[in-house]
């Protein structure tokens, strides 16, 4: 301590939490009297507030992006390679908000909040979220920081689906959207592996209906098996094979029932590790969230209709081994954008790394997000008046 | 900018709805987007075609033109445009058929095969043409369908494809009377406006 941060690197960054006491009401007809979001921003926002980038978090994300929370920190927040001066979301000219959304467990209220009902953790009690309600509150912290107008909204998977719904639900205020490896909605695979997931958690004899917290143990069990399965989905084939092939720990088979190939020693860890770091009931939520997404439902399920008041430009990334939310998925919404003639662009990247490739800095990906953003800062209002 | 680029230009009518299938770099859409105030869509594979066009804010989708268009709705472009890559196509007669069903009209460039030049270099060399505009030799060449003006039009004739306008124009893409006397003889590349 101190470390050297690298020169690309936000630093050090401070998460803020913002309190709403205006009740959000919730597409499950309950709402939330008052509830704190959590959030990191970094760059500055500029005078009339043009420059700002929502980033939106998947599954088990949050509010850290990138940066480091302190000097003792090994790794940066999860999208670190694509937000900093001079990465393709430039902290130079944007300025970034991050939040863990609603029914979170890294700070904004949650399952692990109190109920100021009955004074304990809401616990399984929590209201189900869905992505318009988490737009919503996206909306409210919009407002805190007199944002009429996004620069852009960001996101990968589950965070793309905000994105996208951002687009329908509040079609003045984004000018560029990006949807990177998504879906316009999941289809019965991808429900089904959440609710393998789902089960391993509520079967967890210590998961006690959702009320663990009191009992001061978690579904630990539960919580790594939904990972380890989540991982899976999250890896192609061909990257597993690169990555583990059947190479065994000990060099040798050990003919019992122990984890010996390398594979399954990763995914223990894996799993092993977010068991004691996620909350199981905002595991749940988030599965929800991403089961009950579909934008198109309301329109009669023509995606092409549901966009037809949206006025961003879009931008499409999808990688060609992601099995979770395959490219194909991705050229649904771009052929609902081009039928509904909203202006949209798409590129299909090249990779091993399936799902989790929106993660990974390959060359080609960000060269991709970095030209986009280049055309989200030169829409900058207040930039082009600079410029002339 | 490419001079077929000039000409397709004048041909194309302001305030419409372009798709421009291997648009490079996006220049022909930024110019009719900034002259005409088109809108639409390029559609390219080159990667770094794609960021060019991403960064001048060019519409771009990455498909391949052999098998990605069939989710576009009949009729939903006013201009349809293919310049010089007609000849890279797996089945350029099912693109071009593909491309007036997604078109109201469609403009399509490609090199003459039939050039004198080219003539020349098979007769009197007795092998396949290399020059600065086709500087393939016929193992490496992405031109693997060509063809002569005379060709084109026989397909437009059994394709029941209405020729609107026709030009064609030399290597630097200038016209030149005796090329309008010989076309097939004289000039390099051909440039049709066709609809159906």
């Amino acid at each position: 301590m101190p470390q050297s941060f690298p020169e690309d690197s936000v630093g050090i960054v401070t998460p803020q939490t913002i309190c709403f006491d205006q009740p959000l009401p919730l597409a499950c007809g309950r709402q939330l009297d008052r509830y704190e979001l959590i959030i990191e921003t970094y760059g500055s926002l500029n005078a009339d507030a043009s420059n700002a980038i929502l980033v939106c978090h998947a599954l088990s994300g949050n509010q850290h992006l990138a940066g480091y929370n302190s000097a003792d920190e090994t790794k940066p927040g999860w999208w670190d390679s694509a937000i900093g001066p001079g990465k393709p979301i430039d902290t130079n000219t944007f300025f970034v908000i991050g939040l863990n959304n609603l029914g979170g467990c890294h700070g904004s209220t949650g399952p692990q909040s109190i109920n100021p009902e009955t004074g304990k953790p809401f616990g399984p009690d929590f209201p189900i979220m869905t992505v318009p309600d988490w737009v919503e509150s996206q909306a409210r912290l919009a407002n805190h920081f007199g944002i009429q107008q996004w620069a852009a909204v960001v996101g990968g998977s589950l965070g793309g689906m905000q994105a996208l719904q951002w687009a329908i639900d509040y079609p003045e205020r984004l000018r560029h959207c990006l949807i990177i490896a998504a879906a316009p909605k999941l289809s019965a695979q991808n429900i089904a592996f959440n609710e393998v997931a789902r089960q391993a958690i509520t079967r967890d004899p210590d998961f006690n209906n959702g009320h663990f917290y009191e009992n001061g143990k978690v579904p630990k069990t539960g919580l790594m098996l939904a990972r380890m399965l989540g991982h899976i989905t999250y890896l192609s084939d061909d990257g597993m094979r690169e990555k583990f092939g059947r190479e065994l720990r000990e060099g040798k088979l050990s003919y019992d029932f122990n984890p010996q190939f390398e594979v399954e020693t990763y995914l223990h860890y894996q799993g092993e590790r977010f068991s004691t770091a996620f909350d199981a009931n905002t595991y749940l939520l988030m599965t929800k969230a991403l089961d009950y997404f579909d934008p198109a439902a309301d329109y009669g399920d023509d995606l092409a209709a549901a966009v037809h008041n949206a006025r961003c430009k879009f931008m499409l990334i999808a990688f060609t081994s992601d099995w979770r939310f395959a490219p194909q998925r991705s050229r649904e919404i771009v052929d609902a954008l081009v039928a509904a003639e909203k202006q949209v662009s798409y590129a299909e990247v090249d990779s091993d790394h399936g799902h989790d490739a929106f993660l990974i800095p390959t060359p080609r990906y960000m060269d991709i997000y970095a030209a986009y953003m280049k055309q989200v800062a030169n829409d900058i209002p207040s930039t082009a008046k600079e410029n002339n | 900018m490419r001079a077929d680029l000039e000409i397709i230009q004048e041909w194309v009518k302001p305030g419409s709805k372009v798709l421009d299938l291997g648009c490079g770099d996006g220049e022909l859409l930024s110019y009719l987007h900034q002259q005409k105030q088109t809108r639409g869509y390029g559609v390219e594979v080159d990667h770094d075609n794609i960021t060019a066009c991403l960064e001048k804010g060019v519409n771009v989708i990455e498909i391949n033109i052999d098998d990605g268009l069939a989710s576009i709705d009949d009729h939903s472009f006013d201009t349809v445009i293919m310049t010089q890559a007609l000849q890279v196509m797996t089945r350029p007669d099912q693109i071009v058929d593909e491309m007036l069903r997604i078109g109201k009209e469609c403009i399509v460039t490609f090199p003459n095969f039939g050039h004198w030049r080219a003539r020349g270099y098979l007769a009197f060399r007795g092998r396949m043409p290399v020059s600065k505009f086709l500087p393939y030799t016929w193992y490496n060449t992405p031109n693997i369908h060509f063809c002569t003006f005379k060709d084109f039009e026989q397909l437009c004739v059994e394709r029941n494809v209405h020729i609107l306008d026709r030009t064609v124009v030399d290597n630097q893409h200038k016209h030149h009377w005796s090329i309008r006397l010989w076309p097939n003889m004289l000039g390099e590349v051909a440039i049709y406006r066709i609809t159906r």
